[in-house]
C-alpha cells in the first residue's frame, strides 16, 4: 500500500508535467499563429479596442441594432443564462413586457414579426448574434433614429448576414453596428 | 430549419465514422500489438520509470482496484490543496479568491470522479493555475482511469480462464499518451483558429461602442475545452460552459466539440468487438445504445424546435424554437442534440441552459442520466451497460430454464448480487437525495428560498436534476438551483463519490470473478448474446430497471409541468 501510494504520487507528478506544462505550452505556441494570437479576436475603431468579435455587448439605444436580452447584462466576466423554466409565471410576465416594449419602440411591427431571440435571454448572456429576422425587424426604427433611408439600412443588414451551409444564418451585432456607424455616425 | 436538422445528422454521422477506426486502434494499442504510435513508447517508458512501475506485471482484479483507488486518493489530496490555496498561488492575474472548504470539497470530488459538477463560475471562482493544474489535469487522468478499467473488463471476458487481467498503469498511461493527448491537441488547435483564447494574460477592460465599461474574461481556454469534451468531463472553463462564445465560438467548433465528446464512448464499443475478436457483440451493444439514444433524442429535438407554447400565445414568432437559454449560432436543433448527447454520455457540458429547456426535453435529459448506459461516459458507460447485460443474461437464463452463462462463464448468485446492488444504487442515491432536499425545502420554504429559481413542478425538477447529475457523474445542472451552500456541496459530494467508485468496483469484481471460472465452450444450448433478440432483452431490462424506478419522480416534475403548458 505504501509503495503503491509512492508510485501514485510520482506518476502524478510526471503526468502534471506532461498534461499541464508541455501540452498547454504547445497549444499556446501554436495559438500565436492564430487570428488574435490566442488573445481572443479584438475589434478596434480609431485605435481603441471596442470589443471582441465573438463576445456580445449591450446595445439598447434606438439608433443601434439592439442585442438580445441578457441575464448577465453583457458583463463579459460573469457569463450566465437566466435559468428560468418555461412555465415560470414571473418569467413569462418578463417576456411579455419585453415584447410590449419592443412593439412600442418599433411602431408598425406586428408581434408575429418579432422572432423569439429578441424577447428571450441567451445561454451565455453574451450572445454576439441575431437571426437575420431579428435584425431586419429593427431596420425601420434604426433608419428613423438616424434619419437614414430605410433601403440603405436594409441593404447594410443584408450585407452583414452570414449564411452557413449547415446551421442557422446569423448577423454579428457588433459588426453590424460598426458598419452602421461608418455609414452615418450616431448623434449623441 | 432543414439546415439545422442536416447539421445534427452530420455531427452524429462523423462521430460514428470516426469512432469505428478509433475503436480498432484502441484494441490494437491495449492489446500491445504493433501500431503507428509506437514512437511514443520511449515517452511511456519514461513515465513508468518516473513512477517506479513495472508495466508488464499482470494484476488481479483486486490489485487493479487498489491501484485505482490509491492514485485517486492522491489526486483528491492534490485537488483540495490547490483549490483551498489558489488565491495565493501564481497564475492568478484576475486576483480570484481561494475556495471555501465545503466548496473545495465538492469541486475536488466532482473532478476526481469525472463528474464535473460545478458550484462555482470559472471567471471568478477559479484561477489560471487551478484551471490548468487541478481541473484540466483531472480531466485527463480521470478519463484515462475510466478507459483503463474498461480494458480490465475486456480482458476478463476473453476466452479461457485468467487470474491476471493486464497492468492497470499500462492501460492508464497509454490512454493518455496515445489517445487523449493527441486528439485533445487536434481539437484545441481547431478551437484556437476559430477564436477560442489560449492566453495567460488577465481579463481585458474596455469601453463598448455604446459606452459601457466591461471586462472580458479569458485564459488558457482552448487546451482545457478540448479535454473537457474528449474525456467526457464537461466542466466548463467559463460559467456558461460551451454556451460561452469564447469557449465555443462557431457552429464548426460546436460540431467538433460535440463529436469529440461522443468519440471515445462510441469507439470503446467497437474496441470491445475488435479486442475479443467478436465484432457481432459490438453491433449488438451499438444497436441497443443507439436505439436508446434516438428514443431520447427525438422528443427533445421536437419540443426545442417547436418553441414555448406560452410565448407563442403572446403572438411572437417561435420559428427559431425555444430560444431562452440558447445561442443564435447553434440554433434549437443543435442545442437539443447537444443536450441529449451530453446527458446519455456522462459529459455534462452544456451549450444551452437545460433549466430553460421545455419540460419533455428536460425529462429526456434526466432519463439519459438515469439510465446512464446509452453510450455513457468514457469507459464507465460500458461498465454500466455490462451490469445490465449480466442482469439480462440472468433473466433470460431463468426464462429458458438454463444456467445463465455469459461468453462461456456461468453467472451465479455472487455476481448477480453485485450487479443488482450496483443497478439499484443509482435510483437509491438519486431519489433519497431528492426526497431529503424536497423535505427540507417544504419544511421551511423561507429559509431555503435561495435554492430554487423557479416555483412549482419545475423547482422540484431542479432538485431532482442536481442529484441525478451527481449520481450519473454527469455534471450538468438545472443551474437555477442555488447550489453553493453547505447542504448541496456536501450531499452531492457524497453522492458523487459513491456513484463513481461503487459502479467501478462492482463490474470489475464481477469481471474478475467470471474470469477465474471454468470456461465452457459454446454449444447449441448456449444463450447467444450477440443477437438482436438478446439486444431487445437488454434494452427492456434497462428501461424497466433504470427508467421505471424514476417514473413517480418524473411525474411530479417534468411531466406535471408539461401538462400545465400544453
Amino acid at each position: 500500500m505504501k509503495t503503491q501510494l509512492f508510485s501514485a504520487l510520482r506518476l502524478t507528478l510526471a503526468m502534471l508535467v506532461l498534461c499541464c506544462v508541455l501540452y498547454p505550452a504547445l497549444v499556446w505556441a501554436v495559438a500565436q499563429l492564430a487570428p488574435g494570437q490566442g488573445q481572443g479576436v479584438q475589434i478596434s475603431r480609431g485605435g481603441r479596442v471596442v470589443g471582441f468579435a465573438n463576445v456580445g455587448q449591450k446595445f439598447d439605444r434606438p439608433e443601434y441594432f439592439n442585442s438580445r436580452p441578457s441575464a448577465a447584462d453583457y458583463h463579459a466576466d460573469a457569463s450566465s443564462g437566466s435559468n428560468k423554466g418555461p412555465s415560470n409565471p414571473e418569467y413569462l410576465a418578463v417576456v411579455k413586457a419585453r415584447l410590449d416594449t419592443f412593439l412600442r419602440q418599433n411602431p408598425g411591427v406586428q408581434a408575429a414579426d418579432v422572432p423569439a431571440e429578441l424577447i428571450t435571454a441567451s445561454g451565455s448572456g453574451l450572445d454576439p448574434h441575431l437571426s437575420p429576422q431579428g435584425a431586419l425587424v429593427q431596420v425601420a426604427r434604426v433608419a428613423r433614429a438616424r434619419q437614414l433611408d430605410t433601403a440603405r439600412v436594409q441593404a447594410l443588414v443584408q450585407q452583414q448576414i452570414e449564411t452557413n451551409p449547415v446551421g442557422p444564418d446569423r448577423v454579428n451585432v457588433l459588426r453590424l453596428n460598426l458598419a452602421l456607424d461608418a455609414l452615418a455616425p450616431a448623434r449623441r | 430549419m432543414n439546415k439545422d436538422l442536416f447539421g445534427i445528422l452530420l455531427i452524429f454521422g462523423s462521430a460514428v465514422l470516426l469512432a469505428i477506426p478509433l475503436g480498432r486502434y484502441l484494441a490494437t494499442i491495449y492489446r500491445g500489438d504493433k501500431s503507428w504510435t509506437d514512437f511514443l513508447a520511449p515517452l511511456e517508458r519514461l513515465l513508468f520509470r518516473a513512477g517506479g512501475i513495472d508495466a508488464n506485471r499482470g494484476m488481479t482484479w483486486q490489485q487493479h482496484l487498489v491501484a485505482l483507488l490509491t492514485i485517486n486518493l492522491a489526486w483528491f489530496g492534490w485537488a483540495m490543496l490547490v483549490l483551498c490555496t489558489q488565491g495565493s498561488l501564481p497564475l492568478n492575474p484576475d486576483g480570484n479568491p481561494s475556495m471555501s472548504p465545503d466548496q473545495a470539497f465538492n469541486t475536488a470530488i466532482s473532478f476526481v470522479v469525472n463528474c464535473n459538477l460545478q458550484h462555482y463560475s470559472g471567471e471568478s471562482g477559479a484561477t489560471y493555475f487551478s484551471q490548468v493544474f487541478c481541473i484540466m489535469f483531472l480531466q485527463f487522468v480521470t478519463a484515462a482511469t475510466g478507459m483503463a478499467v474498461c480494458v480490465v473488463v475486456f480482458n476478463a471476458l476473453r476466452e479461457g480462464t485468467a487470474d491476471k487481467l493486464g497492468n492497470y498503469y499500462n492501460y492508464f498511461v497509454k490512454s493518455i499518451t496515445r489517445v487523449l493527448l493527441p486528439i485533445s491537441l487536434a481539437v484545441a488547435l481547431v478551437l484556437v483558429f476559430q477564436g477560442t483564447p489560449m492566453t495567460f494574460q488577465a481579463k481585458v477592460p474596455l469601453v463598448t461602442v455604446q459606452g459601457d465599461s466591461v471586462s472580458v474574461s479569458r485564459g488558457p481556454v482552448a487546451a482545457m475545452v478540448a479535454i473537457k469534451e474528449l474525456g467526457t468531463n464537461g466542466g466548463g472553463y467559463f460559467g456558461a460552459n460551451s454556451a460561452h462564445p469564447l469557449e465555443n465560438p462557431t457552429y464548426l467548433t460546436n460540431a467538433v466539440e460535440n463529436v469529440a465528446l461522443m468519440l471515445i464512448p462510441l469507439a470503446l464499443i467497437f474496441a470491445f468487438g475488435y479486442y475479443l475478436k467478436r465484432p457481432k457483440l459490438s453491433y449488438m451493444v451499438f444497436g441497443v445504445m443507439t436505439l436508446g439514444f434516438l428514443v431520447l433524442l427525438g422528443p427533445a429535438v421536437y419540443y426545442e424546435t417547436h418553441g414555448n407554447p406560452a410565448i407563442a400565445q403572446m403572438g411572437a414568432d417561435q420559428r427559431l424554437g425555444a430560444m431562452e437559454g440558447k445561442e443564435i449560432r447553434f440554433g434549437a436543433a443543435a442545442s437539443a442534440y447537444w443536450g441529449i448527447t451530453n446527458t446519455v454520455i456522462s459529459c455534462g457540458s452544456v451549450n444551452s441552459m437545460h433549466d430553460s429547456h421545455m419540460p419533455i426535453s428536460g425529462m429526456t435529459e434526466l432519463l439519459g442520466m438515469m439510465t446512464n448506459a446509452f453510450y455513457g461516459g468514457v469507459g464507465v458507460g460500458f461498465l454500466n451497460f455490462f451490469v445490465f447485460v449480466i442482469i439480462a443474461v440472468f433473466i433470460s437464463g431463468l426464462m429458458v430454464g438454463r444456467t445463465p452463462e455469459l461468453l462461456g462463464k456461468k453467472i451465479e448468485a455472487r455476481e448477480m448480487k453485485i450487479a443488482i446492488i450496483v443497478a439499484l444504487l443509482h435510483p437509491l442515491l438519486i431519489l433519497t437525495g431528492t426526497a431529503m432536499s424536497a423535505h427540507l425545502y417544504a419544511g421551511n420554504p423561507t429559509e431555503y428560498a435561495g435554492w430554487l429559481a423557479n416555483p412549482g413542478y419545475h423547482g422540484f425538477s431542479e432538485m431532482l436534476y442536481e442529484f441525478t447529475s451527481s449520481a450519473a457523474n454527469n455534471g450538468s445542472g438545472f443551474e437555477g438551483l442555488g447550489d453553493n451552500t453547505p447542504w448541496w456541496n456536501i450531499s452531492t459530494g457524497i453522492v458523487m463519490l459513491l456513484s463513481r467508485y461503487l459502479p467501478i468496483i462492482g463490474p470489475v469484481a464481477i469481471a474478475g470473478l467470471l474470469a477465474r471460472k471454468k470456461y465452457i465452450p459454446e454449444s447449441a444450448g448456449t444463450l447467444r448474446v450477440d443477437t438482436a433478440t438478446f439486444g431487445v432483452m437488454v434494452f427492456f431490462v434497462i428501461w424497466i430497471i433504470a427508467a421505471l424506478a424514476f417514473f413517480p419522480a418524473l411525474a411530479l416534475g417534468p411531466l406535471a409541468e408539461h401538462f400545465t403548458l400544453y
